[in-house]
Parts: C-alpha cells; sequence; structure tokens
C-alpha cells in the first residue's frame, strides 16, 4: 500500500483520536484525496480495537441487559429488512464532494473550452472576411494607382479635355480616394496640394500629388482628422513642401453634392 | 452473519443475542476507561441503543462488528472522560480489518494475543500506546507527561499499532 510517509505516524494518532487540531484538519485534507490512506486509516482503527481486548474485567451487570432491551422495546423497528446502504463516511462524502468538484470544473472548462472555440472561429471567420475585403480593396487601389493601369476619360465630342478631379470621401472612416485625370503640367518644385473643406473652420491639407505625363493622378487615404464632414474639395498650387492653408488661386473645387 | 441481519430488520431478540455476544468487550473498555461502573454503563446502554437505532452505520462487509462496537465503545468512553461531546459520529468508523470476535473461543483466542504482543512490547512503547488510547492523551500531552519528544511518541504509537497488526496477520486467531 502506498501510504504517505510523512502521514504515517499521524494516521496511527489520527485512528486514536490523539491529533492535535492542527495536525488533524491538515491530515483530513489529504485523507479526502487519499484512498491509500484513508485505507491505512481503516486498518489501524482495526488494529486500536485490539487494544480493547486486553481489557479484562467483570461482565455487565444483568440490570444493564433489561434496560437495554426495555429500551428498544419502546422503539420497535418495523420487521423490513434495513438494506445494507453504502457507507456514507466522512471521506466517501468528500471524496464525493471532490469527484464532485472535479465533475463540476470539468464541466466548467469544457463550456469555457467551447466558448474559446466558437470565439476563434467567430474571430477566423471575421479574419477570412477582412482578409477578402482587403484583397478587393487592394485591387481597387492597385488599379488606379498602377502606372501600367489605362485611364480613359469620356468627354462630350469635340470638346478639349478638361482637366477634373473625383473625390471619394467617407468622412466616419477617414478615408478619401482622389483621382484626376488632365491635370496642367505643373512647374518645377511646384505641387498640387488638395483641400478638405469642412462644413465648420479652415481648409485642411488633403495630400500633395503631381500628375504624371498624361495628367493623371491619385490621391489615396491622406491623414485626416477623423469624422470631419466635408463641404467641399479644392486644388491649389503649392511649392513642393506644402502649405498649411491654401494659396490662392484654387484652380479646381468640386461643385458639392 | 444471520444474527447482524435478523437485528436490521428490527428483531429484537437478534438484538439481544449481539448484547450478550459483545456487551463484555464493549463494557470492559469503557470501565478501563472510566473507571466507574455506572459512566460504564452508561456508555454500553449508548452504544447499543446507537445500534439499534442506526444499524446500517455498521458495515459487515468491512470488519467484525466486535471490533466495530469496541472502537465506539472506546471512542465514546473518552469523550464522557474529557467531558466533551461525542466526536466521532459511528457512521465514520470503519475497519476494514479485525479478528472476528464473533465467539467466545474467537474473542479469548485474541485478548490472549493482544495481551501477550502488550507484553512483549518494551514498557515506554506499551506505556504511550495505553496513554493514547485508554486514556485518551493527545501525542504532546503524552509528550508532557512522559517528557519525551513529540516525534518519538508518534513513532511508538504507531509502532504499537503495526505490532498488533503483524501479530494478527501472521497467526490466525480463529
Amino acid at each position: 500500500m502506498n501510504v504517505h510517509e510523512q502521514f504515517a505516524e499521524d494516521l496511527a494518532l489520527y485512528a486514536l483520536n490523539a491529533l492535535t487540531e492542527e495536525d488533524r484538519a491538515h491530515l483530513e485534507q489529504h485523507l479526502a484525496t487519499c484512498p491509500s490512506c484513508r485505507l491505512e486509516l481503516e486498518q489501524l482503527r482495526a488494529d486500536s480495537a485490539l487494544l480493547a481486548l486486553s481489557t479484562v474485567g467483570p461482565k455487565p451487570p444483568q440490570r444493564s441487559r433489561q434496560r437495554l432491551l426495555d429500551a428498544i422495546a419502546k422503539e420497535p423497528r418495523m420487521p423490513v429488512a434495513v438494506p445494507a446502504r453504502p457507507r456514507r463516511s466522512l471521506w466517501g462524502v468528500l471524496g464525493w464532494a471532490a469527484a464532485l468538484a472535479v465533475v463540476v470544473l470539468a464541466a466548467s472548462l469544457w463550456k469555457e473550452n467551447n466558448a474559446l472555440q466558437r470565439d476563434v472561429s467567430s474571430f477566423h471567420a471575421s479574419l477570412d472576411r477582412q482578409t477578402v475585403e482587403l484583397e478587393r480593396a487592394r485591387n481597387v487601389a492597385d488599379s488606379i494607382t498602377n502606372p501600367e493601369g489605362q485611364h480613359f476619360t469620356l468627354v462630350a465630342l469635340k470638346a478639349p479635355p478638361q482637366p477634373q478631379g473625383k473625390a471619394i470621401y467617407v468622412p466616419k472612416r477617414g478615408t478619401l480616394i482622389f483621382i484626376a485625370n488632365n491635370l496642367p503640367e505643373l512647374p518645377s518644385q511646384r505641387t498640387y496640394e488638395l483641400w478638405l473643406i469642412p462644413e465648420q473652420g479652415a481648409p485642411i491639407p488633403a495630400g500633395l500629388f503631381k500628375p504624371d505625363a498624361h495628367g493623371s493622378a491619385t490621391v489615396i487615404n491622406p491623414p485626416l482628422p477623423p469624422d470631419t464632414k466635408a463641404k467641399a474639395f479644392a486644388m491649389t498650387v503649392e511649392n513642393e513642401a506644402g502649405a498649411a492653408t491654401p494659396t490662392m488661386p484654387i484652380v479646381m473645387m468640386s461643385a458639392g453634392e | 452473519m444471520a444474527v447482524v441481519t435478523a437485528m436490521r430488520s428490527g428483531d429484537q431478540s437478534a438484538m439481544a443475542e449481539l448484547y450478550d455476544r459483545y456487551s463484555g468487550i464493549v463494557y470492559a473498555v469503557a470501565l478501563r476507561i472510566l473507571a466507574d461502573t455506572s459512566a460504564a454503563e452508561d456508555v454500553l446502554q449508548e452504544i447499543f441503543l446507537q445500534l439499534w437505532r442506526n444499524p446500517g452505520a455498521f458495515d459487515a462487509a468491512r470488519g467484525s462488528l466486535g471490533a466495530w462496537l469496541a472502537v465506539i465503545a472506546r471512542n465514546r468512553a473518552i469523550d464522557s472522560l474529557r467531558r466533551r461531546r461525542p466526536e466521532t459520529d459511528i457512521e465514520d468508523v470503519v475497519l476494514s480489518v479485525a479478528p472476528d470476535l464473533a465467539s467466545e473461543t474467537d474473542r479469548s483466542r485474541a485478548a490472549e494475543k493482544v495481551r501477550g504482543v502488550l507484553g512483549a512490547m518494551p514498557p515506554p512503547q506499551r506505556t504511550v500506546l495505553e496513554m493514547a488510547y485508554f486514556e485518551g492523551m493527545s501525542h504532546s500531552e503524552i509528550a508532557t507527561k512522559t517528557g519525551e519528544p513529540l516525534g518519538t511518541i508518534k513513532t511508538r504509537i504507531r509502532a504499537g499499532l503495526i505490532a498488533l497488526r503483524k501479530a494478527f496477520r501472521t497467526q490466525p486467531s480463529t
């Protein structure tokens, strides 16, 4: 039997109720989870019962027998067999309690695990969706910004090509895509600057850009303050470093939508 | 044991038979501890009434009824001696091995063997064991009284009980 050696002597004392309160509580905690030590305790109790046999003395007086028989006669039990019910020892109860606690803990962990797995699945699904969306956005952006992309601007026949710009702005996200065509060529060390004209306040710089050989240019998501509602977009020509406030004249401005 | 089964089903004569069989052990251990016949009789009455009222507390599959009653009686007598309320629920007293004490012959042989083992023990060990068993002293009380280290007391008590176990394992009493 694998009795834990550190408890071996305390078990003997416990069997005789000779253990101090503190040691007793400590041992009982161990007994609740150790079948080997519980079995040893039962054997030590049986051993201690032998000590009772060492006693010698007179037999109990006859009046004790009669006293007991009178007492049980007053407490008759129905002649129904009492099944030998399972022993309900303290250790049994604690053992079952420990088993129940393990089951509850396991159920709780299983539930938590399921919840985590659901969360992970949800994250994966969300990630998949975002990946698809990102890929689509990349394709859109790549088509717009790709230097090999062919840009066609349709205008009325016989009318000379006019400079034009298209700004797609989502205030809540603060995203902006600006596409311009047929822009006049800039002098050296000059640049176009896009401006967001808010409903209230001063114009906000919305990116610097130079047109390519075909007069085309794009601005993708320049840094903008969040949730700023736009009244219009405008373009100016600035020094290459750009400006904090627009330098007149405004070369292009949205009609407002 | 048929008589135990009969007692469980409410047979008063079966209860009387069990009393005749085991009252000697119960009374002797109670009297040894309490040194008072009236108090020992009270313990005797209480123990058998508990058996009558709660026969399921004794698990016949594990240990003999005589040994179980001896343990219950000893614990109850110690509680009475130390004027404390009963500390041990009889349902919590479980014995896994014990000699069969059903017959007078069994009890006599077992008692003789126990006395032989105790007589062969070194006197300090026997004294410590008896102080714990019959006087209900804790190991720290014994250490204080004898002047021995706590560890020595613990070792002697366990060794004493194991010596009794070995004697009954190597030489069956029946």
